[in-house]
């Protein structure tokens, strides 16, 4: 049949030309304009009758949104905490110290010398000088060796010179290159910088974003089989009506259009149920963070769902739906062939 | 219009459906396939809409060896192919008029065009006031009714039916003929199974005789 009905159509555009040549290309580009029209009507109409045939068993559906939506809050709630504790961390490392300790030979006007010349450099905001004397005194208040060091013969202590350096030096690395000339300077035994627990903290939230990104993957396929067992089931209840495209000539494309938006929609419904689960989340947070951070004296606001992360929670959703429906489709439609 | 060469059709497990069967149905013609359960008279028609291969010999439809045709392509090579079924294959959940339009928006129809044609073909089949309400509504004969609407909307040049009054009493079953017959006349080829013979020698038409998957001798127009 189809050899006719090309040689029909290929007579017809030769005649159109004969008869008019400029508006030939006009009739095609208008005759393609409509093709779009009809399936992108198609594609919406597949769209909302999907939307509603959910709509239609709405409990059914708001289990599997639920199911969804846990799985998503989970990782995305994590990932939230992690920011905040990342922001926090920056405000508390933009005030390290670094302690420098000085030869024990150098002598007190030494010492205030150095002090003057260290305060000059622009990266240093302040320089305390500690004394031997007062270092031990301190020793011996804070120790309770009192007794102890009554018995030596001369101090142990080093003069001390404690740098804190300019609040406009905000990364680690600029720090740890002002640590390092420092260290440089002549009557300097040795200069410590006071960020190791800074870096333990970053080397901590590291291995816990891996941890909660390898949860997140595993709750992300958790999403996937969830949507594909669902829509394993709708193509089980629909098997006439996909049976019936099949004879009249529906392309497998056409048979599939409807579960991917199925899936899709699953995805959204949860992605949006996920929003919310965290939302209140943080809203249930938030005062106990409030008086934190002022029993702290902290400038710390607590980072909630920008428009950012709510479009990539929403579009990760939908990703997962449409993936989730496209593999049971894939898996089960091939099985449905009229008999 | 439809050539069959030298076609076997065995199925796993060993039953010979179609044993070398050799037929030509010409452009227009209205034909009658016949013969017991069993004798392969839907094996036929499902070679000739591509549910089924043969394992040997070719079937030609409209200048086209189906052998040739990939399975991608299949579903729109159905689209020229209308087919009438026993239990009609209807879809209880949409109204009438999406059931007959399914194919129309399968094959990417503007929604305008839809309507008229839809209507076009309940109004060939004695169905246009019926066209808002379910196929469950209706009683058995209109729902067959519906089923050749289906068929017939996308003007196929050749239609299929397999056992289209199996289920109807003598009567409606004699209405669907004539429909059937109303249909050729406008030119589509036609090529019913049935085995109500009874039915079938009322009427002028050739008749071929399957018997264990062998087209029997005698291939002859009713009397």
């Amino acid at each position: 049949m189809r050899p006719e009905r090309q040689g029909a159509s290929r007579t017809k555009p030769a005649k159109r030309v004969k008869r008019a040549e400029p508006s030939a290309s006009g009739a095609t580009a208008g005759v393609e304009l409509a093709a779009v029209q009809t399936y992108l009507h198609h594609h919406r109409r597949v769209a909302r009758d999907s939307l509603l045939r959910l709509l239609r068993t709405p409990w059914a559906s708001l289990m599997t949104w639920a199911v969804i939506a846990i799985a998503l809050a989970l990782p995305a709630t994590l990932f939230l905490m992690l920011a905040n504790v990342e922001q926090l961390s920056q405000n508390w490392s933009s005030s390290p110290r670094i302690t420098l300790y000085l030869d024990l030979r150098v002598e007190t006007a030494e010492a205030h010398r150095l002090q003057e010349a260290i305060r000059k450099k622009a990266q240093v905001e302040s320089v305390t000088y500690i004394s031997p004397e007062q270092a031990l005194e301190e020793f011996k208040a804070f120790s309770g060796l009192a007794e102890a060091i009554e018995y030596l013969d001369q101090n142990p202590l080093p003069p001390v010179l404690i740098v804190t350096p300019a609040t406009n030096l905000m990364s680690a690395a600029q720090v740890e290159a002002l640590q390092r000339e420092l260290a440089a300077q002549p009557g300097v035994a040795r200069a410590q910088l006071d960020m190791d627990w800074v870096k333990r903290l970053y080397s901590l939230m590291e291995l816990v974003s891996r941890a909660v990104l390898a949860l997140g993957g595993l709750l992300a396929a958790a999403v996937l089989l969830v949507i594909g067992n669902t829509i394993r089931l709708a193509i089980e209840s629909r098997r006439e009506e996909i049976v019936v495209i099949k004879l009249v000539g529906g392309t497998d494309g056409f048979v599939r259009r409807p579960f991917l938006y199925t899936g899709l929609w699953y995805g959204l419904g949860g992605g949006i149920l996920a929003w919310l689960l965290v939302f209140f989340w943080l809203l249930w947070l938030s005062g106990p963070v409030q008086e934190l951070t002022r029993l702290y004296a902290l400038d710390f606001q607590l980072a909630g769902l920008g428009v950012e992360s709510t479009l990539t929670l929403l579009g990760t959703s939908m990703l997962l739906g449409w993936c989730g429906a496209w593999l049971a489709v894939r898996r089960h439609l091939d099985e449905i062939e009229p008999q | 219009m439809i050539a069959l060469e030298n076609v076997s059709k065995r199925y796993p497990g060993g039953f010979e459906a179609l044993n070398q069967v050799s037929l030509r149905i010409a452009r227009g013609e209205m034909a009658f396939l016949t013969g017991h359960s069993g004798a392969g008279k839907s094996t036929l028609l499902k070679l000739i809409m591509l549910m089924e291969r043969p394992n040997q010999g070719q079937v030609i439809v409209g200048g086209q060896n189906l052998n040739r045709i990939p399975k991608r392509q299949i579903p729109y090579y159905r689209r020229h192919v209308g087919v009438v079924f026993q239990n009609h294959h209807l879809l209880f959940d949409r109204t009438v008029f999406d059931n007959v339009a399914l194919p129309l928006s399968i094959a990417g129809v503007s929604p305008r065009d839809i309507g008229r044609r839809v209507r076009a073909a309940l109004d060939k089949v004695g169905l246009l006031k019926k066209e808002r309400l379910y196929p469950i509504a209706l009683s058995g004969g209109e729902q067959q009714r519906v089923g050749i609407a289906r068929a017939i909307v996308n003007k196929p040049p050749l239609l299929l039916a397999d056992e289209p009054t199996g289920n109807l009493d003598p009567e409606l079953s004699a209405d669907i003929m004539k429909l059937f017959e109303q249909l050729n006349q406008v030119g589509v080829t036609m090529l019913i199974a049935s085995h109500d013979l009874a039915l079938i020698s009322h009427m002028r038409h050739r008749v071929i005789r399957l018997e264990q998957g062998r087209l029997l001798a005698g291939d002859h127009h009713a009397a």
